[in-house]
Formats: structure tokens, sequence, C-alpha cells
């Protein structure tokens, strides 16, 4: 049995490919202070982090200090090049989150420069909070319950209470047996985590968060990652570590279980980290934050700039709050993002979005399988495929298949270049997703045998 | 092909079922086990970690085989203990306090194992003193300290200064991964060495048991 949905897709809210924008959703979000997201313009969401530094009360001022700097700075670079408003995105680490005080404490600070620069110059803005799912980490881990989830959901609270304008969260529900599926290339095992497990979890754990959010009356549930899954995977396969097919079609697998956020009650944006928000924005309509080339300060990408062809905000990950010559590392990068987003905003001004998004497709789509899953077509035709099923493990195997003909295309096309070892990969990723049991059950009954000492089945609903 | 060459296959190819039934029945028609070992097991992980260098066996191959030879190094363990053989060594392993990322230490742990180590995985989060804890209880001979976050990579020398406080820093090699981690870094802490990726962690795990045997 899937968790019972408040809403399941069963429809695109975007019925023509040519539709998905960047800066354009079907259901833009009002947040924050004044600033509409997916309603014709692109905003930047910047992220950042601490350099090397010990968080506990004894380096806490220098903590705060740190914050304190980086909010200062973003906001002085944001009103010196005249940005139309900006996100902030505050990811707690893990110990602001094991102690939920100190995550407010930042979040209130955050939210005190964003208040006082729309006060003073009118600048819109956003903070968005993502808490970090720091429940349980063991084996079997139990979700659920438990001094961690306690801190997890307080942390949620108390960050609502001191500002969050929009809350996401990195959950890691069904990673305890899609870590093993990723490693052993177990096409079973994966399709359970993302099918069964990740599905069950984020239906509790989104109910759970909307609700938070809908008591505050300010806040808005925004959106989950599958980061743990496909961007674990996706920089397994930038190592040579994986194949790049593999992480290919785990990210369109991936979008199913992001998706049940949307379902029981995201409105977006999604998070940045999510490269699987364009099928989400396909399928929802919600607008959805993407990030890319203008990450490169905390990953490789192969998706550069196919990534921004249809985002709402655009993001930079996460860079350290480091000095460089033309200041601070998260001044520099805001400054950067404001420009990618300046272009973006004048193509949409002068009719010609999609003239540029086809452009930025364009110059990625062939040179990576992961770049080919994430092309306006193939996000539409993963959505479509998603929302013909109605039940969370049959759209993995949708999703999946539809990944896999879509690198098969490119590769008749001779686009698409892919080595006899990747081919050999592609084969037995379809061989394999063709020969799961039709129902799910069976496939957790097997699973259960072979990996229960890796899950907790209460911790997904099961008895 | 000769049963024993098909025990060098059957790990070549990650089949860890052929692997333990050949292991089984080479040991039942009286063959040497540690001429199992030395000229057919190890020398098919070799032939595992060239093709992983050169980019022919992704890490499902190589884990796979790791699988493998660990199902046939089950069987054979115990009669080479009886022997008096030891492993390659005994692995402390863990990812430092406050940082939650493991697959690269799962990873690491993984390929120890198919080298013949004994790997004791403390998991995630691990604070320095369950890490000299399990030093002291496993008789552990390296220590591998892993961090995925820059604001948790100072764990590793809290944890490297808790061994040396609780004096078992001389016992043991400690090595050092994870995407912040450099070499300087690793120098600066007083780490015994830094395996950027996992199959150089685990070339310097052997190369400390060596050193370490030798001195």
């Amino acid at each position: 049995m899937t968790e019972p949905r408040s809403t399941a897709y069963r429809s695109l809210a975007f019925p023509d490919p040519a539709e998905l924008l960047f800066g354009t959703a079907a259901r833009p979000v009002d947040c924050g202070l004044d600033l509409r997201i997916g309603a014709g313009t692109v905003f930047p969401e910047i992220n950042f982090t601490l350099p090397p530094i010990t968080v506990e009360a004894a380096t806490w001022p220098e903590v705060v200090g740190h914050y304190e700097e980086i909010a200062r700075a973003v906001v002085r670079r944001a009103l010196a090049l005249q940005a139309p408003g900006v996100v902030l995105e505050f990811e707690l680490l893990p110990a602001m989150t094991e102690n939920p005080e100190w995550g407010a404490e930042i979040t209130r600070l955050l939210k005190r420069h964003l208040a006082e620069a729309h006060a003073v110059h009118g600048l819109r803005s956003a903070l968005r909070v993502t808490p970090t799912d720091i429940r349980d980490q063991g084996t079997r881990p139990v979700l659920r319950s438990g001094p961690a989830w306690e801190k997890l959901k307080r942390s949620f609270e108390l960050c609502v209470e001191a500002g969050a304008d929009i809350i996401s969260i990195e959950s890691v529900g069904g990673k305890e047996v899609h870590d093993y599926g990723l490693m052993y290339g177990d096409i079973r095992a994966i399709v359970f985590a993302l099918g069964m497990l990740a599905p069950r979890d984020m239906a509790w754990l989104w109910d759970e968060i909307t609700s938070i959010c809908r008591a505050s009356g300010h806040a808005v549930p925004g959106g989950d990652t599958a980061c743990g899954f496909a961007n674990t995977a996706m920089q397994l396969a930038g190592q040579k570590l994986l194949p790049e097919v593999l992480a290919a079609v785990v990210r369109a697998m991936s979008a199913v279980r992001s998706l049940v956020a949307f379902e029981h009650g995201a409105v977006g944006p999604s998070k940045d980290c999510a490269y699987e928000g364009p099928v989400i924005k396909a399928i929802t309509g919600c607008p959805i934050s993407m990030e890319g080339k203008s990450a490169s300060c905390a990953h490789f990408s192969p998706v550069g700039n196919i990534a921004a062809a249809m985002c709402d905000l655009w993001s930079n990950e996460s860079v350290q709050n480091v000095r460089l010559l033309s200041g601070s590392a998260p001044e520099a990068f805001t400054e950067l993002l404001i420009y990618d987003c300046r272009l973006m905003n004048t193509a949409l001004r002068h009719g010609r979005a999609l003239e540029l998004r086809d452009w930025l497709t364009e110059s990625d789509e062939w040179l990576s399988p992961q770049a080919a899953v994430l092309s306006p077509n193939a996000t539409w035709k993963i959505a479509k495929a998603i929302v013909a099923e109605d039940i969370d493990y049959r759209r993995v195997i949708a999703a999946g298949h539809t990944a896999v003909r879509v690198l098969r295309e490119g590769l008749d096309m001779k686009k698409l270049n892919l080595s006899r070892k990747e081919q050999q990969w592609l084969d037995r990723i379809e061989n394999e997703l063709s020969g799961l049991p039709a129902s799910e059950d069976e496939l957790r009954s097997e699973m259960l045998e072979q990996h229960g000492d890796l899950f907790d089945p209460a911790s997904h609903g099961w008895d | 092909m000769s049963e024993l060459q098909k025990l060098y296959d059957a790990i070549l190819t990650g089949d860890a079922k052929s692997a333990d039934s050949l292991t089984r029945q080479a040991l039942v028609t009286g063959a040497d086990p540690g001429e199992l070992v030395s000229k057919y097991m190890i020398p098919a992980m070799d032939e595992v970690g060239r093709r992983f260098e050169s980019e022919e066996y992704f890490v499902p191959e190589l884990l796979l085989s790791a699988r493998a030879m660990k199902a046939a190094l089950e069987l054979i363990r115990p009669l080479l203990a009886e022997r008096g053989a030891q492993p390659a060594g005994r692995v402390v392993i863990g990812t430092v306090k406050g940082d939650l990322h493991d697959i690269g230490k799962n990873l690491v742990a993984s390929m120890l194992e198919g080298g013949g180590f004994e790997v004791y995985d403390l998991g995630a989060d691990v604070p320095p003193e369950k890490f000299v804890e399990a030093v002291k209880e496993k008789k552990a001979d390296i220590v591998c300290l892993s961090a995925l976050l820059t604001v948790t990579m100072r764990a590793m020398k809290t944890t490297i200064d808790s061994l040396k406080q609780a004096g078992v820093r001389d016992r043991v090699k400690v090595l050092v991964g994870g995407a912040p981690i450099t070499v300087q870094y690793a120098q600066e802490i007083g780490a015994d060495g830094y395996g950027e990726n996992a199959s150089v962690a685990v070339a310097l795990a052997r190369q400390s048991v060596t050193r370490g045997a030798a001195s």
C-alpha cells in the first residue's frame, strides 16, 4: 500500500514542453518580503557556509560573526547591482539542528538583515531555511520517532518562529537502502528505495513540515531534494566511480520521491540541488530553484547551463565565507548569480526566453547522459511517464525506462557518445528494469529478505 | 580451465556464490588454504584493482569482486588462523563527529574488507572517544577517518589528539580522506596518510601494515 495522498498528480501543469521556461511557473509563490517567485522573473538564491571551524559553544560568537559578515556583504552587493530581489538560503549545519536554538538564532540574524534592506531600500527578499535531516543515521534507522526526530521537528518550529519564509529539507529516508543499491549497481534495491521507502518517508515527513508551516501563517513549505540519492550518484559518476548512465537514470527515477513533497503540501520553490526540479515543475507547475555553472564553488557539474533552462531561482549551492580579491566569496557569488539572472530576465522581457532556454539546453544536452535527461523535452517525457502511473513503484520504473529511451535516442541520432562500458550498463539497467515484478509487494518481500538488516519497516509505515 | 582458475575468475567477475562453492570444493579436495589466497585470490583482486584504476571497472564491479573475495576468505580465515596466520590488518573506520556523510567511508570499508583486512565500521558522526575505545578493544593497526564538510574536518584533529591522550596513537596508523581534505591538511593534523580516493586508501593501508611489520 502506498501512503494516502492529499494530492496525486495525474496530469501535467505544462501540456507543451515549449512552455517550460525559466522564470515562469504555472503556480507562482508569494513569500517573504514582497517576493513573487515564478511570475516572470528569475531571482538569485545565495547559499553560503562557514570556512573550516568547529561549531560548538566556545566558537559560537565567531560563527555568528561569520553569518553577520555574510548577510551584510550579500545585501550590499545585491543593492549595488540593483537586484530585483534575492533569496538567501541558510542550510543549517548538523550542530545547528542538534541545537535548534542555534539554528533559530542565525535565522533571526539573517532575517533582520533582509528586513532592514527591505525597509530602507525596498529590496524584495525571502529567507529559505533548511534544517539538516539528522534523524537516526545508524543501520535500520528509526525515522519517525526518537530524540533526533524531536530535535529536527523543534528546529523546523524554531526557525519558522525566527522568521524563515521558505522551509526545505534534504531528507534521507530510503537512503539506507539506496546507498547500498548505488554501491553495488543493484537496480532492484535502487527501485525499492526510490519507489517505496523514500516516498513513504516523504509522505510522512512532508505532512509534518506542511503542518508546521501552515500553523505559522507566513512560512511556505518549499520542497525537498533527492540530493542524498541522485546527487550522490552524480558526484560518484563525475569521479568515474559509477556509470554516468546509472546516475542519469537514477536522476529521472528520483523525481518520484521528490514529487511526494508536493503531493503532501509543498508549494515550491523546490531546493536548488534538486536537479529533478524541472520534472516537478512540469507536473506541479510550482517554481523551482536550480544550480549549475555558478555553483562550481561547491562541486563539479556536467549540467552547468542546461540546469538553468527552467529555473525560477538560480543558486550557487554553497560557498565558504573566505576572502577573495573582490570581497568575500558569498558576495562574489551573489554578483555572479545576479548577472546570470539579469540575462535570463532580459530574454524574458524581450519575449526571447525560449531561444535562450534552447541555447542553454543545446550547449550541454548531449555532452553527458546526465544533461540529456535534463532537457525540456526529456523532462516533459519523464514527467508524462510519471503521471501516467498511479503508484510510486510503477512511477519509478516508468521514469527509469523513459530515461533509458532518451539516452538510446541520443545514441541512435549519434549525438550522445557513450563508451562501450557505459552502453553495457545501459543495456543492463534496461534489462533489470524490465525484469522487475509487476507487484510492489513482491519486491518488498524480496527486499525484506535480502536487505531487512538495512531498513526499519516501521519507519516506513509497515507493521 | 582448472577449478582453481575458476576461483580466480569468480572473484574477478564478482560471483560470490561461485567463489564460495569453489573454495569449499578446493578445501575438501585438499588444496592448501595459503596457496589459494596467494596464488588465486590475491592475484584476482590485484587484477580487479588494475581494471578499476584503468577505468574498466566501476565501483559496483569492484565491490562485487570484494564481496566474492570476502566469501572465499571467510572459509579460509579460520584455517589460516589455526596456523597462526593473521589478517592483512585490523582497521577501525568511521566518519568523524558532526558529519553524517558515510558513502565514501562505506566504500573504503568494503574495499578494505575485500583486500583481506578485518574492518570495524563505527558508522557516521563518531565521537573521538569511540575511536579510542575501538582501537583498544579491537587491537587495531589502522584508523581511517572520513569527513565531507569543512566544518567537521577539524574533528579529525580532535580524534587524533584523543588517540594521543589515550596513549594509543603510536600503535596505529591514521589515514584520512574526504572531499575537503588535502595532503597538507593531513600533514598539519598529524595523520600518517591521505587517501584521495578509495583505492588509494586501500593501497595506503597495505603500505602501512607492511611498513609497520617491517619496523
